[in-house]
């Protein structure tokens, strides 16, 4: 290690050069910080034990891409603590490498995906499109019979030996020889091929799933082939790849589907061959999220709703919870833990499970809030329009307003009690006191939480779809999107909906609203930089 | 050089960080089967609550063969994504549980291989074989059958239900309230009402010459649709039918003997058993006089179309799984019919398992075309529209228009 040799170096002669002098320093703080010095290095060694136990695991799996990045930045770590120069880097790393794995990287990720066409019928790649094409096109020959194969090794080189039940006729062909009979020893083998045990015919799947021995010199007589090792049938294929070409032409109709870069096979009636792969589309995904048909219509309405839902929730949770944190800073009350433990419950409660009971609560005929607390009343809570919305957001209320009451009484007993005598002596009453220096102080630290909190209302799925799932549904509109449908949920449904998965679309739809978001905080960040002005 | 405590915090980061990116790197060795040169290994998705029963029957392969059967349990409403998803990566396994209604979703995606069954087709009960069809290629090797009946409370009616208007009378006779519950909910429950509209003679789809379902010929808007239509309406407003109750609050109104008649499947037998209820299974009682169908939903495997053991995986699903001991086996961990003749017939001994059995003698396999995906979309909330006393006629022909729209899109 550098650092004891250096050491012994500043021990055996007086410091004079530059260098020596560093030495020096070095000794120093290392004497007096010494068991400093040996936590880093033990530290730095479990990092980098890990880092070459992952390029070790990565090694045997060939992920070379994930191994450099894992090397490149294990080796990085490495030189910036012990270098003595990056001391901003020193506190900087590890934040930024967070925000690299848990930020950068999906967002880059959702991005590339909402500039593909993946999605149901677009799945993998061209390969593997093609290849699930011819497999799921080949057709057995009607009233054929199950023949008995045995796979069978010459050179290298596999087979199937053949017989036929009808007659018990053996015969024997490979990939590129059709079956011609042959005779069998008495012992069951063919001279010169020797029979493949089971374990070495699993050792071969791949080989022995490509095997397709030609019935007779002409190619509609069709192939047989083996699934299992121990049976074949005769098939014939509806699909022919033509690699040089890159068409398929479908024999049955003569149909011809060529690749027209739209990330499947069609035809020039413009049918498609799904399984497709995934292409790049450019902006097709963003110029559809904006201008479908189907979509535009309710994206109004549901845009609307989503900035009244976000912004009413987190006033309506921020009132309340201040309310109660300034009722509780009240000195005199007693059995105020108490009291705040339970106020903190519904926070502790997973939000999932609450909706759901609230579900339950709201339930027209069944429901504890109609039947229990209404005596039999028969209030629509969930499926009336406007009072979706009211529930929505007073299940909200219920939800979000101990975290505000949370933040609220931590922020408030950051303000000094001069302040508030302050304002006594300058006879102001309680409410100005409150209105003018309490709620602007309190303001400096919670408007952060308030952005952070309006942002993750504007993308709060959990509770939408657990509560009401969108509905009631817009009778005029013909996708399955509701009246409580905000943006998140909506892209959902668009996306998702019954059989079809749209990852593309979804993606480009969050990027959007994505941006959104972003410039709203932006925004409202710049904002508060005025209040910050106050302290 | 100065530590001090905000780089020590630091380097904890780091090291969160890298143990991060080895659990990724572990995670995906667990996945990868067939970097083992020395044996055969196949990977198999269950549904997390067969795995159990599903272990003692791998064992018995496994001395048979050498092949190394690995069970990863799996939670089942996200097994059939997390397929799709990662057999185009090569990470996914050879061999996956699944229903039948996955079939179009999976083939569009082109994430599973076709499956022969060669002469054992005939052994399968006819409905799983059909389903275990898509486009004419089978895909998956079936194990079980499921299709809803009615559940009676035999302690209340002890004599099945000859009508619809026969169970209602019946159960008013005995005294209840709500003679006959079924599970709905705000967006209705087009899965459990399909039984009623089979009887009107409307099904969602007709058929083609092999009894494949034709997307391009849509039935749910003929006849037969606008008279189930107003039916639903008129038992609507008769409150046979209710968009309150719940798969719960059903549950509960049988169990507690409000109700006599409870439309649900075998899932919810042992339910119903548990709490004391003297349970017989019968038909479906029609509203029309004609047969009411329920739809079936088979259960099976399916071969990854990227598994590199596809003989093995083949072996496996139709020499093996498909012999009567293992169809059993599983019989016995869910309680669903077989879907092999031989173990169905075994399993029916049991009288609830037999009931079940002869009401899905009449059952149709649930369509697994991806038109159906348009259909559920408007089909759920029209039905509930109409039960909440929308006008039927003018409902039914928005379902109508909405999803052969949808189709055609």
């Amino acid at each position: 290690m550098t650092d004891t040799v250096t050491t012994e170096a500043a021990d055996k002669a007086p410091p004079q050069t530059p260098k020596q002098r560093s030495a020096a320093r070095i000794a120093d703080a290392a004497g007096g910080k010494l068991r400093w010095l040996v936590l880093k290095i033990v530290l730095l060694a479990i990092v980098d034990a890990i880092a070459v136990y992952a390029v070790f695991v990565l090694l045997a799996h060939g992920e070379w891409l994930v191994l450099s990045l894992v090397a490149a930045v294990t080796i990085l770590v490495n030189w910036i603590y012990f270098s003595r120069k990056a001391i901003p880097a020193k506190y900087l790393t590890p934040g930024i490498i967070l925000l690299v794995v848990f930020q950068i990287f999906t967002l880059s990720y959702t991005a590339y995906i909402g500039f593909t066409n993946y999605g149901t019928g677009h799945n993998g790649t061209k390969d593997q499109a093609i290849s699930s094409l011819m497999s799921s096109s080949l057709v057995r020959v009607e009233d054929s019979p199950t023949y008995d194969v045995t796979v069978v090794e010459r050179f290298n080189e596999l087979g199937l030996l053949v017989t036929d039940p009808t007659d018990g006729d053996v015969s024997l062909g490979t990939n590129t020889q059709p079956l011609e009979p042959v005779d069998i020893a008495s012992d069951g083998t063919v001279d010169g091929w020797t029979s493949l045990s089971f374990a070495d015919v699993l050792q071969r799947s791949d080989e022995v799933e490509a095997l397709a021995v030609p019935y007779s010199d002409d190619p509609n007589d069709g192939a047989i082939r083996t699934q299992d090792g121990q049976k074949g049938y005769l098939y014939v294929s509806t699909l022919d790849y033509d690699p040089v070409a890159d068409t398929m032409t479908d024999t049955t109709t003569g149909t011809v589907y060529t690749d027209t870069g739209s990330g499947a096979f069609t035809s020039e009636t413009g049918e498609q061959l799904l399984p497709g792969w995934q292409v790049f589309v450019g902006f097709d995904n963003f110029v559809r999220a904006v201008t479908d048909a189907s979509i535009r219509g309710p994206l109004l309405a549901v845009t609307a709703w989503t900035f009244v839902f976000a912004i009413v929730s987190v006033a309506s949770t921020f009132f309340l919870g201040l309310l109660l944190a300034l009722v509780f800073q009240n000195k005199r009350m007693r059995f105020k833990n108490g009291y705040r433990s339970m106020l903190i419950l519904p926070y502790a409660f997973p939000a999932f499970l609450s909706a759901l009971i609230w579900a339950g609560m709201m339930n027209k005929s069944f429901g504890f809030i109609n039947q229990v607390l209404l005596g039999g009343a028969e209030i629509p809570w969930l499926t009336d329009p406007w009072l979706a919305k009211i529930s929505i957001l007073i299940v909200n209320l219920w939800l979000g307003f101990p975290y505000m009451f949370l933040v609220c009484m931590g922020a408030l007993q950051g303000i000094p009690e001069e302040v508030n005598e302050a304002g006594v002596m300058d006879g102001a009453n309680p409410w100005q006191i409150f209105r003018r220096i309490k709620l602007p102080l309190l303001l400096v630290t919670v408007s952060p939480l308030l952005i952070a909190s309006f942002a993750f209302n504007f993308n709060n799925f959990n509770l939408i779809y657990m509560l009401t799932g969108g509905g009631p549904r817009f009778t005029d509109v013909s996708i399955p999107v509701g009246q409580t449908d905000i943006l998140i949920s909506m892209v959902y449904k668009v996306a998702f909906t019954g059989q079809n998965r749209d990852y593309g679309l979804a993606a480009a739809f969050s990027i959007l609203i994505f941006i959104v978001v972003a410039v709203i905080s932006i925004i409202s960040f710049r904002k508060t930089k005025a209040l910050e002005e106050l302290n | 050089m100065k530590v001090n405590k905000k780089s020590w915090l630091a380097i904890g980061g780091i090291a969160v960080a890298s143990i991060i990116l080895a659990g990724c790197s572990s995670s995906n060795a667990s996945d990868d089967s067939s970097k083992d040169d020395a044996a055969t290994t196949l990977t198999v998705w269950v549904d997390t609550e067969r795995v159990d029963a599903m272990k003692g029957a791998v064992e018995a392969y496994e001395d048979k063969t050498g092949v190394t059967v690995k069970l990863v349990g799996k939670d089942n409403g996200k097994i059939k994504d997390d397929f799709i998803q990662q057999v185009p990566t090569g990470k996914g396994p050879d061999v996956v549980m699944g229903a039948h209604d996955w079939l179009g979703e999976l083939s569009t995606n082109g994430v599973v291989a076709p499956i022969e069954l060669g002469d054992s087709a005939d052994d399968y009960l006819p409905v799983a074989l059909q389903a275990s069809t898509y486009e004419g290629t089978t895909y998956m090797l079936p194990y079980a059958v499921e299709n809803i009946a009615i559940l009676r409370n035999a302690d209340l009616i002890p004599e099945a239900a000859t009508s619809f208007d026969d169970m209602i009378a019946k159960g008013k006779a005995a005294g209840l309230e709500t003679p006959f519950v079924v599970e709905q909910g705000v967006e209705g429950n087009p899965y459990h009402l399909y039984p009623f509209q089979t009887a009107f003679g409307a099904p969602v789809f007709g058929t083609d010459a092999e009894g494949n379902y034709d997307p391009t010929d849509l039935q749910i808007g003929n006849e037969g649709g606008f008279q189930f239509a107003t039916w639903l309406g008129a038992q609507g407003a008769a409150g046979n039918f209710n968009t309150d109750i719940t798969g719960d609050i059903a549950k509960t109104k049988f169990t507690t003997g409000e109700a006599a008649f409870w439309l649900t499947g075998p899932w919810n037998v042992s339910a119903a058993t548990d709490a004391g209820i003297n349970v017989a299974i019968d038909a479906v009682p029609s509203p029309t006089g004609e047969v009411a169908s329920p739809f079936a939903g088979v259960k099976g495997f399916f071969v990854s179309s990227e598994s590199k053991n596809k003989v093995a995986a083949n072996d496996f699903l139709v020499n093996y799984i498909g012999t009567e001991d293992v169809q059993l086996d599983l019989f016995k961990a869910g309680n669903v019919l077989p879907a092999l003749k031989v173990a169905a017939d075994t399993a029916a001994s049991d009288p609830i398992i037999a009931g079940f059995q002869k009401v899905g003698a009449d059952a149709v396999p649930m369509p697994a075309i991806p038109a159906m995906g348009a259909v559920w979309q408007y089909w759920g909330i029209a039905e509930a529209a109409i039960i909440n006393g929308e006008d039927p006629t003018a409902t039914w022909q928005k379902l109508t228009d909405d999803v052969s729209a949808a189709i055609t899109k």
